[in-house]
């Protein structure tokens, strides 16, 4: 018996979600008094993970699963989760990780369970957590296959370490062509920029920016910041903005650590996208606009004033805690 | 120009090939709120109104130009009770052109993947498109389990996809980017706003509503599968401290509370 998690590496380093799903995974296993395994694809160091509490490692150095492929990253981690006799399988929630859950589940005959935001309540039965109803509420659910595949909300648990003993061992996976029917032929990046499933700190304006030449503070309060820049959906409709930075319900999702709303009155599709950040501030001129009620922190101003002065304080403020 | 009655184009050959299934879910509008009964167990369907999961209404105008373009005809898929059907004729309305109603409490994602996948199955679907979540439990596991249990080819979070023949080239959206994918029907698509854009979304006329009513809704009994999992309740957001107010003259103060009390900057 086992927790496998899957711990998911960009070009051969880790991502953040990796070390989350990892802390989250040897919290899982202490309460199922296991061992975890942190299973890795073309890792560089996949020593890293013992930092966050993975007692046995697996790398699988493969040509073929450069990149990110789905199907034959289900079967590798299906096969790993049977040969480590896994009896609860974690993955993150980045873009690879939703897309991988639902097929590693189906492998397994495993129950999926995603959006999770906490460790389970009980284990027997084994009842987690998970985010639904767009963030506004949360649903309990209980899994009763004998595997389970656990779905780890993005920025729900948070990094901890706790370093251990570690075995590092390599995994040859057994692949046929069945597994890469979809392939990779281009991926086209963002460029320069933080993306927002990545950013700590996230910077949105709505139409209150009156149009798009007025991108350029935003856009510097960003780079003061590290953060991500995101629109509202009017803007990204109105062509102000590239449709990639819609945040909403049918947007992206963002569970940032701060998400800054400029000149955006929070039409509830909108809060629907953002409601899983930790800290919200807005800055509106308009007191009665409904995100006042969800954010932490408001300005009622203009933010042609404001957001300048903010700039230049946060510079300052930086300069001084560098 | 009328060459092309007399000489089958590349594009009439796909014509034949596609057969289209648009899976649609019953959700809560957006602006519902949300309640829950019988000590926080069941939700509470007082005076919520239901629309089309916009993520399958994004697929659904997709598949609509697929029909337009290259002659495909749609059939639109949900699982649920009777009251469900308004939301199917909505989707005929729009343009589908037949209905099928899996007559079962959509109880979880395993469950209503394996009943898509049997009627799938029998009906040989090749092209099927779905949202890439639903927005009352957002679970996003259906379209993966349905896509594994038919082996059919999949994508996720997709956000354009073009057919040629046999050949599927789509897009989907990674964390920072896109990605391009080559793939083949059959196909599971996941898709999502970008697959077609809010401005390319239709409303319904009138002549369509009145077509939606003589259109084909067929109801087929579920197949029995064993439960993965059950939800056993919910909880609501916990309260929500006021919203600290500055003045707009302070932004030190703002500086100085994300920096010491919310300890984000």
């Amino acid at each position: 018996m086992s927790v496998l998690v899957f711990a998911e590496t960009s070009e051969g380093q880790y991502k953040k979600v990796a070390f989350e799903a990892t802390s989250y995974g040897a919290k899982v296993a202490e309460l199922l008094q296991t061992n975890l395994v942190a299973l890795s694809i073309n890792a560089k160091d996949a020593s890293q993970l013992s930092t966050y509490g993975a007692t046995k490692i697996l790398n699988v150095k493969n040509e073929k699963l450069t990149s990110f492929n789905a199907k034959a990253f289900a079967e590798v981690v299906s096969q790993v989760a049977k040969s480590e006799a896994a009896t609860v399988v974690i993955i993150d929630s980045s873009s690879n990780g939703l897309y991988l859950a639902p097929l590693v589940a189906f492998k397994l005959q495993a129950a999926l369970a995603s959006n999770v935001v906490g460790i389970p309540s009980t284990t027997n039965p084994f009842v987690v957590k998970r985010k639904a109803f767009s963030n506004k509420a949360f649903c309990l659910t209980a899994l009763s296959t004998s595997v389970k595949v656990i779905g780890l909300a993005k920025n729900a648990f948070g990094i901890f370490e706790n370093t251990v003993e570690t075995t590092l061992a390599d995994f040859n996976p057994a692949l046929s062509d069945a597994d890469f029917g979809v392939s990779s032929k281009q991926i086209i990046k963002t460029s320069g920029k933080v993306s927002i499933a990545d950013a700590d700190i996230v910077v949105s304006a709505g139409r209150g920016l009156k149009g798009p030449e007025n991108w350029g503070m935003i856009e510097e309060l960003a780079q003061v910041l590290g953060a991500a820049t995101a629109c509202s959906k009017p803007v990204s409709d109105l062509d102000w903005r590239d449709h990639a930075e819609h945040v909403g319900q049918t947007g992206k999702q963002v569970a940032a650590n701060l998400y800054i709303a400029i000149g955006i009155s929070g039409a509830i599709q909108h809060l629907a996208g953002i409601n899983s950040s930790k800290v919200k501030v807005v800055i509106n001129t308009d007191p009665e606009a409904p995100f006042f009620k969800a954010a932490d922190y408001g300005i009622v101003g203009d933010a042609f004033e404001v957001v300048p002065k903010l700039v230049e304080k946060l510079k300052i403020f930086k300069q001084n805690n560098a | 120009m009328k060459l092309h009655l007399f000489y089958p184009t590349k594009q009439q050959k796909t014509i034949k090939n596609m057969k289209l299934l648009v899976c649609i879910s019953h959700v809560p509008d957006t602006t519902s709120k949300i309640n829950f009964t019988e000590g926080d167990t069941k939700f509470d369907t007082n005076g919520v109104q239901y629309v089309i999961n916009p993520h399958d209404e994004y697929c659904l105008t997709r598949a609509l130009w697929f029909k337009e373009k290259q002659g495909a005809s749609i059939t639109v898929i949900t699982v649920g009770t009777q009251l469900v059907e308004p939301t199917l004729r909505k989707a005929l309305a729009i343009g589908a052109d037949d209905a099928i109603r899996v007559d079962a409490e959509p109880k979880e994602a395993f469950f209503v993947a394996q009943q898509i996948a049997d009627v799938a199955k029998k009906e040989g679907y090749n092209l099927i498109l779905t949202g890439r979540e639903s927005i009352d439990y957002n679970g996003g596991m259906v379209p993966g389990f349905l896509a594994a249990s038919l082996n059919y080819n999949f994508v996720n979070a997709c956000i354009g996809v073009e057919i040629e023949g046999q050949n599927v080239t789509a897009t989907r959206e990674i964390d920072g980017g896109s990605e391009v994918l080559a793939t083949t029907l059959p196909i599971v698509l996941a898709g999502q706003k970008g697959i077609v854009e809010e401005k390319d979304l239709r409303i319904p006329n009138m002549r369509g509503i009145m077509m939606a009513r003589q259109k084909p809704l067929k109801v087929v009994p579920a197949i029995e599968v064993i439960l993965n999992s059950t939800t056993v309740g919910f909880e609501k957001l916990p309260l929500k401290s006021a919203c600290k107010l500055v003045s707009p003259d302070n932004i030190d103060e703002l500086i100085n509370l994300l920096h010491t009390e919310a300890k984000v900057i």
